[in-house]
């Protein structure tokens, strides 16, 4: 809970990660790979506020307490939720796992929550394993990598017919969070995986599933943007909008926000800080304090109320996975009513 | 004698195709020796996993440049800390093609359609950026409908548009209408401010984006962040 003039917000981080890219979890032959991923991550990490940036060997590998003490003591976050990133092929152990997550989840039960994933191109064995682990973890939610490699195929579609038995299963299973990377472009050679535009038919399709894409399909934010407004039930997943362009970019974000505000509204828009690559701290008091600039080309864009920030905090996300917040912090019943403001042209 | 000034301005119509800016501009050149009419240029980009098709089509152009200064007869261009820059150099310096140096790895569509929608893309986000001058000058919405291209006062804005529209093969001349969509067809008075909001979208994307990565390239290299912070 993060509490500013007056104001009380209920934060739910949607989207952290407790990963392991230390050297002894690099596979042999691919170390040249696992070190770039977090030398990657380790550049973006450095888009954040100086006095929160790691050592590289901290950041590699990172403690229990570590996570625990950033996240809900400093960070003011009241839920997390674990979104994994498997990478087996570079990592021994994995990057960041369902039951690496679960070591955590299940520890402190009342502070996180799990999600899992799924690959259509594992076929059968591959629902069976998801129908598995639900019994086994019970989450509401996966992330998918639609541009993963895997033997041989170099990313996969929303729309390929082998992920609607997936998304069927989800549905069956009550796993009603989809949340879909869609973001820069890391690593794969394939040019359309990260295209945002096969939510547009899932979500047609899976009235009753909520499609989260996380990053707001960066560097391709229009093609997000003339989607969702299309979509009800597609969701702006803010991770990296915030944590890379809000404290290095402040006038990009604010345009950024402005055209998220306007085509996607602040009711569809969930904030995450993707920790551990950015603090939760910074991010929530920056963005609590946050208005554009001054300038006459941020005119026509949608205001932001304090009401809508505390939607995009927690209040958001709090909805999707059936979060119990505190009555203190809920908005008075006019605002929860409240519609996403249709955009005046579409 | 060919000089360093002449191979640089080559260089600059050099352009990420993703970020519409040139790579000289982006500080993604490292490195430009000449000697004995043989030119050696390094590139860098933000991170090590920068998308590869992009990679390789920058490398690509910067050699082509080079060799199209007067002068020049060889040319090298080197990519440094790419996970790919092994294949990407071999490819580009062997004139292989993307696919080739790349052989199981790609899929359809071809590196030249990747091209064309960002080129597409480019061409919107300029237009926009050339009509909210225009806007800000007091021209209404339904007088950029009516405009034809001579109409327009010379800008370095107006060179880019046409700069752009005529990398997509639409006319350019004085007489041609401002406001046309990517495929060259003209856009009605009654659709302009929903032609504009969309581009403005466009836009930002793309600039939203070059911010990002200027942002990386600059931790990455310790590069002095030339962007004034404001917050």
């Amino acid at each position: 809970m993060y509490e500013k003039d007056g104001e009380k917000y209920f934060v739910v981080d949607g989207h952290v990660h407790y990963w392991d890219a230390s050297p002894d979890n690099w596979i042999e032959g691919q170390e040249h790979y696992a070190k770039g991923w977090i030398e990657c991550f380790y550049g973006y990490h450095q888009l954040g506020p100086e006095e929160y940036y790691w050592p590289m060997e901290k950041y590699q590998k990172y403690s229990e307490e570590t996570m625990m003490k950033d996240l809900f003591e400093d960070g003011y976050v009241d839920k997390a939720i674990f979104l994994p990133t498997y990478l087996k092929s570079w990592y021994r152990e994995g990057f960041n796992t369902t039951e690496q997550d679960a070591v955590l989840a299940e520890k402190y039960p009342d502070k996180f929550i799990l999600n899992s994933r799924f690959d259509p191109r594992d076929g059968e064995a591959g629902l069976e394993e998801l129908e598995r682990k639900h019994e086994r973890y019970g989450f509401k939610g996966v992330k998918l990598y639609t541009a993963e490699w895997h033997n041989g195929s170099k990313g996969w579609s929303l729309k390929d017919p082998e992920a609607q038995p997936y998304l069927e299963k989800c549905e069956e299973l009550g796993i009603t969070n989809i949340h879909v990377h869609k973001g820069p472009t890391i690593w794969p050679l394939n040019k359309d995986a990260f295209d945002p535009k096969d939510i547009d038919d899932a979500a047609t399709y899976f009235p009753n599933l909520n499609f989260i894409v996380e990053h707001v399909g960066l560097p391709r934010i229009e093609d997000f943007c003339f989607m969702a407004t299309q979509e009800p039930n597609v969701y702006a997943g803010l991770s990296v909008v915030l944590g890379a362009l809000m404290h290095s970019r402040p006038r990009f974000f604010a345009r950024v926000m402005g055209e998220l505000l306007f085509w996607v509204g602040e009711d569809k828009m969930i904030w995450a800080s993707d920790y551990a690559i950015w603090h939760p701290r910074w991010q929530v008091e920056m963005f609590v304090d946050w208005d554009y600039p001054e300038g006459d080309e941020y005119d026509d864009f949608p205001r932001l109320s304090t009401a809508g920030k505390k939607k995009i905090l927690g209040l958001n996300a709090a909805r999707l996975y059936d979060i119990e917040v505190p009555s203190e912090l809920r908005l008075p019943e006019a605002d929860t009513d409240a519609q996403t403001v249709e955009p005046t042209v579409s | 004698m060919t000089s360093r000034a002449e191979i640089l301005g080559a260089l600059s119509d050099v352009r990420d195709p993703e970020l519409d800016e040139p790579i000289t501009d982006l500080d993604f050149i490292s490195e430009l020796k000449v000697e004995d009419g043989a030119a050696t240029v390094r590139l860098r980009l933000p991170t090590f996993f920068c998308a590869p098709n992009f990679a390789y089509l920058m490398v690509a152009d910067a050699r082509e440049a080079l060799l199209s200064v007067a002068g020049i007869e060889r040319a090298n261009v080197v990519l440094d800390g790419h996970y790919a820059s092994g294949e990407i150099n071999g490819g580009v310096n062997e004139d292989l093609g993307f696919d080739n140096a790349f052989p199981d790895e790609t899929e359809s569509p071809s590196l030249e359609e990747l091209r064309t929608i960002f080129r597409r893309k480019s061409f919107v986000a300029r237009q926009e950026q050339l009509c909210r001058e225009l806007l800000a000058e007091d021209y209404v919405p339904e007088d950029l409908a009516g405009m034809m291209i001579g109409d327009v006062p010379a800008s370095s804005l107006l060179e880019k548009y046409l700069e752009r529209r005529r990398g997509l093969g639409l006319d350019t001349s004085d007489d041609a209408p401002l406001l046309v969509d990517p495929d060259g067809k003209r856009v009605p008075e009654a659709a302009v401010v929903q032609h504009l909001r969309h581009a403005r979208t466009v836009r930002v994307s793309i600039e939203g984006n070059a911010e990002l990565c200027k942002g990386l390239l600059a931790t990455r290299y310790n590069l002095t962040d030339r962007e004034v912070r404001t917050a």
